[in-house]
């Protein structure tokens, strides 16, 4: 969210680097302005950035040195620069977590968003008696740590035979997803203008036609703002595929997801194991986030802060 | 054309209200009936045994240093990510020097936006897999590294973060601190960007410092946005599962060294899946859902003042 120009200064004036005519100026700026308390805290907001930037950097540089550089100390630099280590992460398993990743959210986040919409569009729009309850009903799931539910949870997709399957995860990511789609979208439904959906209406549009063509489309900045939502927080999703894709017996396919593969990988190898590529499955694990992030950042932050700004 | 309302309505909500009262509604309800018996998980034999559970719990060392673990946390977390973010958000907002618009924020404010925020969305893995390293009882270590590098520590026996009893809470607390000190910046500035700058103008023709300014005019007009941060925070203290579980020592589910690490999520899912007492571990999960919900009450409570109109 980057900040909004509100003065309407022209822009050379405000990019002219040249600050001096204006210190001879009381009024302009605080009357504390400079001095040790900016340098002070100029020097922290710079030593923040470092301290999120330095360690990240750090390791994404570490898949590429050898496991022996990486035991001995946190200052070397790596000899030789190849690719390889990212081909052997990528076989050694990372490669699989994140297709079984990809192919779960393809159907997760689709479902999501057409049932999250539908549901948010119904409750927004139309009068019924039970509205409200049912809206209540929706926002109070995001109120509770998922783990407290995750006991009988276990034994429910147990006893739907859905343990350590695409589907079984995929109606429970949509299912954990509701509350906060529902909440997003609801309001979002309730700034749209009546106007489009009447005359579409009167023109003799059915509700579901009226929904699709219509809501839909008109709709698109608030589905994408949550739906990036959802594929960040779907992607990152840590302890529910911990707990429901276990390997259920000796023969069951790892259907493993990136995040807890990628943990798994950690605890079995511990020191002893194939750092070097640890470190690029992780790096290829941030990759995906890092894009999005980068090119959706406006509608991440807003998307992930509005579930606190009533 | 409204006479086939609710036939729409109806076929509109009846999957993802089904889907969610299946997957999220029923275990939470769930919970609380598996905490009044001795149900082991495994069998599908159960007995009836009232609160004995509860009374059990109450006499669990474990859960009373857990407990305890999780009360430090709910102190120092808020507090701590709370002043930082409030910070950045004032640096970043209103104060840069300020030219002739007035209050503005630091040159590169966006940048450092986009920067501190990045941690929010890495996967628990991501960061597992990176504090794991940077943490690592050796100079291979990044803080290690760094101590022995400036000379502050001896390299035959370096600091072992994550496996010293009176170090690992603190480890854990700051990387908490580090993944969500960007998110409240973020949620903050939006909130300090609706406070008209003629306030803040008014403020520094009076001559206020950037310090003053900051308490006097920028915290009670925040104090709705902090509020909500300190009961988010709250719960976040409450949680700390995925952090402590892949991070910590111990044989399932982290808590080590010796219980030191130990939140109560961790114990909770240690008893569920490797004890095998899922009746015990329902009746935790209930005492914490209480918990936080008393928690987030007094805290709404407790900071309540009155609203300043502007």
């Amino acid at each position: 969210m980057s900040t909004p120009i509100k003065d309407p200064t022209p822009a050379p004036e405000r990019l002219a680097p040249a600050p001096r005519p204006r210190r001879t100026d009381p009024r302009t700026r605080f009357a504390d302005g400079g001095g040790v308390l900016n340098v002070f805290s100029h020097g922290f907001l710079a030593l923040w950035a470092v301290m999120i930037v330095l360690p990240l950097a750090w390791i994404v540089l570490s898949s590429f040195k050898t496991d022996g550089q990486i035991g001995g100390s946190a200052w070397t630099w790596p000899t030789h620069w190849s690719l390889e280590v990212f081909v052997r992460a990528w076989n050694k398993g990372i490669g699989g977590f994140f297709l079984n990743t990809v192919v779960v959210l393809a159907f997760s986040v689709t479902l999501t968003m057409l049932f999250g919409s539908m549901a948010a569009y119904v409750l927004a729009r139309y009068e019924f008696p039970g509205n409200r309850v049912l809206y209540y009903f929706f926002v109070a799931g995001a109120m509770f740590p998922v783990y407290l539910a995750l006991v009988p949870l276990f034994f429910m997709v147990r006893n739907l035979g859905m343990l350590n399957t695409y589907q079984g995860l995929i109606l429970v990511y949509v299912a954990y997803s509701l509350p906060f789609t529902v909440f997003f979208l609801h309001s979002f439904f309730r700034t749209l203008p009546t106007a489009v959906h009447e005359a579409a209406m009167i023109d003799g549009c059915s509700h579901t036609r009226a929904f699709f063509q219509v809501m839909l489309p008109i709709a698109k900045p608030g589905l994408l703002s949550v739906g990036i939502f959802n594929v960040l927080g779907q992607w990152n999703q840590y302890i529910l595929p911990l707990t429901l894709m276990q390997k259920q017996s000796g023969s069951d396919r790892d259907h493993s997801m990136l995040t807890q593969g990628l943990v798994n990988l950690m605890l079995q190898q511990g020191y002893a194991g194939d750092m070097p590529a640890l470190f690029a499955g992780m790096t290829i694990a941030m990759v995906p986030v890092l894009v999005v992030y980068l090119s959706f950042q406006r509608q991440v932050q807003a998307g992930l802060t509005a579930g606190t700004l009533k | 054309m409204r006479h086939r309302k609710y036939p729409f309505i109806v076929g509109f909500l009846i999957v993802p209200v089904a889907l969610y009262a299946l997957l999220v509604i029923w275990p939470y309800l769930q919970t609380f009936g598996y905490s009044l018996t001795d149900w082991s998980g495994e069998s599908t034999v159960m007995h009836f045994v009232g609160l004995r559970n509860y009374t059990t719990l109450f006499s669990d060392t474990v859960f009373r240093q857990a407990l305890l673990h999780n009360a430090l946390l709910l102190v120092f977390l808020p507090v701590v990510t709370i002043l930082l973010a409030l910070f950045f958000a004032f640096m970043l907002n209103v104060g840069g020097r300020g030219g002739t618009g007035g209050v503005q924020g630091v040159r590169g404010a966006a940048v450092y936006k986009v920067v501190f925020f990045f941690p929010q969305v890495l996967s628990i893995a991501i960061l597992a897999v990176l504090f794991e390293a940077v943490y690592r009882s050796d100079g291979g270590g990044l803080l290690n590294g760094i101590l022995q590098k400036l000379g502050l520590e001896d390299p035959q026996r370096p600091i072992e973060w994550l496996n010293d009893p009176n170090l690992v809470l603190w480890c854990i607390l700051a990387i908490l601190v580090w993944s969500g000190v960007g998110f409240y910046l973020v949620l903050f500035s939006a909130a300090m960007q609706s406070i008209p700058k003629e306030v803040y103008e008014a403020a520094l023709l009076d001559g206020a410092g950037r310090v003053q300014t900051f308490f006097r005019v920028t915290l009670p007009l925040l104090w709705d946005s902090v509020q909500t941060a300190w009961v988010y925070l709250a719960i976040a203290a409450m949680d700390a599962f995925a952090l402590v579980s892949t991070l910590t020592p111990g044989v399932a589910y982290g808590g080590g060294p010796d219980y030191h690490g130990e939140v109560m999520a961790t114990y909770l899912m240690r008893n569920f899946l490797y004890f095998g007492k899922s009746g015990y571990a329902c009746a935790m999960g209930v005492v914490i859902l209480f918990l936080t919900l008393i928690l987030s009450a007094v805290a709404l409570r407790v900071t309540r003042r009155e609203r300043i109109e502007f």
